[in-house]
């Protein structure tokens, strides 16, 4: 048996913890010992911009220590190497610690490149690379107004939209004469800066900056060689990486002209115990900046150190992603710079998307791209790259609008086809885990972990593993549960061809059984989609879930909460009055929530009528908190009241919310509207996101905060009012009409096939012919519009339920409320115990009740 | 320990549930009426997955031949007629004999009626 080695391995970035995991996976026994310069293990620096957008240090995170812990891997934290001692096998740390080592593996990666520019070292001159970084750019970022990044490539885009997240005006500030130099070529450079500006940050491409002085209405001047120059308050240099070669450069190793890490096709240095992998490490002269070419060298180093004989052969560099909402791709030669080479072009100044093929002299292989504002070719595109496929005759089909049915068909991959780049899973490697029993996304991810690096691939992994399943006779279903062998989708059609009106008559014609809290919600929701009939007419009133049923929204401990709405987020003095007298009279406790209103909770269930009696006497309407249907509006001040706003963001959010209350959907639905560039309204991460512009409105489309996050897409532009309430018609009735049950507006985005240009062509071209339909059908829901709670207070019959005991007016002794921060919340348990153990319950929570309470029940 | 008159049937919300005081205990009652069949039954309304006396304002339905009722605070189902939790089998709650007599909801402690049959 071998003799157990000593793994060392410097470096925790992406690819150092891809090594480490690689290698615990192929030798279980191998004594590993990571030393990590920074405070916390691995995280994904790929999506690092998402951290100011929400996602947390733990969400980016790809391990833990207790993982490292359980896997047995020993690693240090804070730990700086200071010295490579290669006689003795010894790595000596600036702390003194000193760790020996079989074989050395360095991950070092590299860092931020900052041009010797006079004035870069002032406090608020950031780079762009590790979560410490990002804390120090939100840092400074609290006290500035303008922030400029210098550097254009694709990190800088990046950190541009880091600084744009943050609320700074945001410049880009390029030497070269365009965006993106390495990937795009001079047009698709173009294109992006134009897309990139209208979105709110400025481009200046051609400036090299020579001095960073101090401002005059800023912190800092930048001054440029042309004479010219851009104050800011912020300066993000992104101008490239260096690789951190310093330790190979102090203990003798080889290292490039340029710096970098010579290894060879085994990523061996020069001394045949030390590896490099990564960002740090030079190979045939090229270093290579994407975690994919990382983790294929990291797969090599494993490979070398458990006697198997992989080579590393160099690395595809196609790129696919999103730079502050545009999307770019870039594939193989997208200079054209091979011999002979053919480019064909095509351009959509409207759509403003711009695409590139490069194909061989003879037109017969596929060479390189270029995608900027739309890269759903991409997928099919890369196919043809990487497997050196036949391209079709008329190979311009592949760019051309028209081509979506051209795309390559997964069944038509080879085996040994790559889908997923960072994983180096091939199409083979999916067929085999088919073949041993996985059969849904889920269970061949996490096999094969396909899809789990960049994401990029996900959508061509359904398509191959979607495709396999048919051919292999699997039909995919889409049941809605047991009851209805149908969809979502289907049953609606079901209901409004068939004039269904209520579920029994449902359940007798298409279903089976009794139905479930699935599908007889879902079912409540068609109706009221289609009919908008009151929720609590008794044929209805069994289907919908608790929160619908006494519209309200049911906390914890099975009391209510209240929100009355407030379109747009507008109120008077005179209504704050009323719900704060409201709060006070039933001791409800008061938050402010996201969407610009006020909740009130703790109320039992007997004392909603009463609330809401006081509420619609003064004038509020249901504000649909509880229901799968429109929330709200949001909107910020707009040109009435901000020097900067456009138009009036405050009056349009009003009358969309009032439009759109009460709309049923297959799930909520979150609006906004802002009246400038600035976006104070956080337009763009909701469902329907208006912003306003000197022209009229730009409408952007199935955006999303909360768990998965997702930016709105840009839908439209300069929309006039009429038009722009006609797309929404349309658009929100389209969803109704096809998203499956409780999808979000972003995830059935990302469903539709054909997505956001398939939308276009629906809404905007009325491809389908049912632009009129949708307008109607959404007309006669908004005239039939009636508040539940208006119409809950009018119906005895209803009021009946609210009562927690049919018998008895006593209320539901295990609610019990204690104070904090002058406010009632929630008794724990523990609590509860302690209480009862004191005082007899049911005395307990009647004394809690407020006198006008108690009073206005009998 | 004899029947007691709970409410009117009237009282009673079609396919859906209320809640009475019985005993000292919070009882949730469900009546369904659905594919010709009409059906009472009557089990604890606490939830004790989600700590609350909410069951009676859950979603009746089937799963497979069972008949349940979902919790609206975090889903399980409970079979209404046994009182168990479909997901959690070890957590099952009270159940109680109930019947309909001249328009009445009358409940009974099934445990005692079960004794009392058994002697």
């Amino acid at each position: 048996m071998q003799q157990t080695k000593h793994i060392l391995v410097i470096g925790n970035g992406m690819v150092g913890h891809h090594f480490v995991e690689q290698l615990r996976a192929k030798d279980p026994q191998a004594n590993i010992t990571v030393l990590c310069g920074e405070a916390r293990l691995a995280y994904d620096r790929v999506h690092l911009s998402g951290y100011f957008s929400g996602t947390s240090a733990e969400q980016l995170a790809l391990t833990t220590e207790e993982a490292y812990q359980a896997a047995n891997i020993q690693y240090r934290l804070n730990c700086w190497v200071e010295q490579i001692d290669r006689d003795q096998q010894l790595v000596i740390t600036r702390q003194g610690g000193q760790f020996y080592y079989d074989k050395l593996v360095l991950a070092t990666g590299s860092y931020a490149f900052v041009p010797p520019i006079p004035g870069n070292e002032q406090p608020h001159c950031l780079v762009y690379r590790t979560l410490q970084d990002l804390d120090a750019i939100a840092q400074s970022a609290a006290q500035s107004k303008v922030g400029v990044v210098i550097g254009g490539g694709l990190l800088g885009l990046e950190a541009a939209n880091a600084l744009k997240q943050l609320g700074l005006q945001t410049h880009v500030v390029e030497f070269a004469p365009q965006l993106m130099a390495v990937q795009l070529d001079q047009a698709g450079g173009q294109m992006l800066s134009q897309k990139i500006t209208e979105l709110g940050v400025q481009v200046h491409t051609g400036k090299a900056t020579q001095a960073i002085v101090a401002g005059a209405e800023c912190r800092y001047q930048l001054q440029f060689a042309d004479g010219e120059s851009l104050e800011t308050d912020l300066v993000l240099f992104s101008a490239g990486i260096r690789p951190y070669d310093q330790l190979a450069r102090s203990c003798g190793l080889a290292v490039g002209d340029r710096g970098g890490i010579v290894v060879n096709d085994q990523c061996q240095t020069s001394d045949p115990h030390i590896y490099a992998i990564g960002e740090c490490a030079l190979w045939q002269q090229k270093i290579f900046g994407l975690v994919a070419p990382g983790y294929q060298m990291a797969r090599v180093v494993v490979s070398q150190l458990t006697a198997g004989g992989l080579s590393f052969t160099g690395a595809d560099m196609s790129t696919k992603l999103k730079l502050l909402g545009v999307e770019v791709g870039s594939i193989g030669d997208a200079h054209a710079r091979t011999p002979g080479a053919l480019s064909y072009v095509f351009t959509d100044p409207r759509a403003q998307v711009y695409k590139k093929m490069v194909v061989s002299k003879d037109g017969k292989r596929l060479l390189g791209a270029v995608l900027v504002g739309d890269t759903s070719n991409y997928d099919s595109l890369l196919q043809y790259a990487l497997n050196d496929m036949l391209l079709p005759k008329q190979p311009e089909q592949l760019i051309l609008p028209a081509a979506s049915g051209a795309a390559v068909a997964a069944l038509t991959l080879p085996n040994s086809a790559t889908i997923c780049s960072c994983h180096n899973v091939a199409k083979g490697d999916i067929v085999a885990a088919m073949d041993s029993g996985c059969c849904d996304l889920a269970s061949i991810k996490s096999c094969t972990k396909a899809s789990t690096g960049c994401g990029g691939c996900t959508a061509l992994l359904k398509s191959v593993v979607d495709d396999e399943l048919k051919s292999r006779g699997v039909e995919v279903k889409n049941h809605l549960c047991e009851h209805f062998a149908y969809s979502r989708q289907e049953l609606l059609h079901l209901v409004q061809v068939g004039g269904i009106k209520t579920f029994a008559e449902l359940l007798s014609r298409h279903g089976q059984g009794l139905g479930c809290d699935i599908c007889k919600p879902t079912v409540g929701s068609i109706l009221a989609s289609s009919w908008n009939d009151y929720v609590l007419k008794k044929p209805h009133v069994g289907l919908q879930d608790t929160n619908d049923t006494f519209l309200a929204n049911m906390q914890k401990d099975g009391s209510y909460s209240v929100v009355p709405r407030i379109a747009g987020g507008e109120i008077t003095a005179e209504k704050l009055l009323v719900i704060g007298q409201v709060a006070l009279d039933f001791n409800l406790y008061t938050k402010i929530t996201g969407g610009q209103r006020i909740d009130l909770f703790g109320a039992r269930l007997e004392q909603l009528p009463a609330i809401w009696q006081r509420l619609v006497d003064a004038g509020f309407e249901t504000g649909h908190a509880y229901g799968k249907s429109l929330r709200t509006v949001k909107s910020c001040v707009g040109s009435t009241w901000c020097r900067y706003g456009v138009q009036d963001s405050v009056t349009q959010a009003i009358a969309i919310e009032n439009r759109y209350k009460g709309l049923r959907a297959p799930h909520k639905i979150k609006m906004a509207v802002s009246g400038c560039t600035r976006e104070c309204a956080e337009a763009q991460s909701k469902d329907i996101g208006i912003i306003a512009t000197e022209n009229g409105w730009n409408l952007y489309v199935c955006g999303n905060g909360g768990m998965r996050p997702r930016h709105a897409d840009l839908f439209a532009t300069d929309l006039d009012t009429d038009t722009l309430i006609r797309y929404i018609d349309r658009i929100l009735m389209f969803y109704i009409k096809t998203a499956d049950r409780l999808q979000r507006t972003s995830v059935w985005l990302e469903k539709l096939d054909g997505g956001l240009e398939y939308l276009r062509k629906v809404i905007i071209d009325d491809q389908l012919g049912i632009a009129q339909e949708l307008e109607n059908q959404m007309a006669a829901l908004v005239n039939t519009y009636a508040c539940e709670w208006q119409a809950t207070l009018d119906d005895p019959q209803a009021l009946k339920r609210f009562r927690q005991f049919v018998n008895s007016p006593q209320p539901d002794p295990n609610i019990v409320f204690v104070e904090e921060r002058a406010q009632i919340r929630p008794a724990t348990a523990e609590e509860k115990r302690r209480w009862q153990q004191q005082i007899p319950v049911t005395q307990l929570s009647t004394s809690e009740l407020p006198a006008t309470a108690l009073a206005e029940e009998k | 320990m004899a029947w007691t008159d709970i409410c009117a049937y009237e009282d009673l919300v079609e396919n859906s549930g209320i809640c009475a005081l019985f005993n000292g205990c919070q009882v949730a009652v469900f009546l369904l009426q659905q594919q010709g069949r009409q059906e009472l039954y009557a089990i604890g309304n606490y939830d004790p997955v989600g700590g609350a006396n909410v069951l009676s304002r859950g979603i009746v339905g089937s799963v497979g031949e069972q008949i349940v009722v979902a919790s609206p605070l975090y889903k399980q189902h409970f079979n209404l007629s046994t009182g168990q939790c479909l997901e959690q089998p070890e957590v099952v709650l009270p159940v109680y004999a109930v019947k309909l007599q001249h328009g009445r909801v009358w409940l009974h402690a099934q445990q005692q009626k079960q004794q009392a049959s058994a002697a």
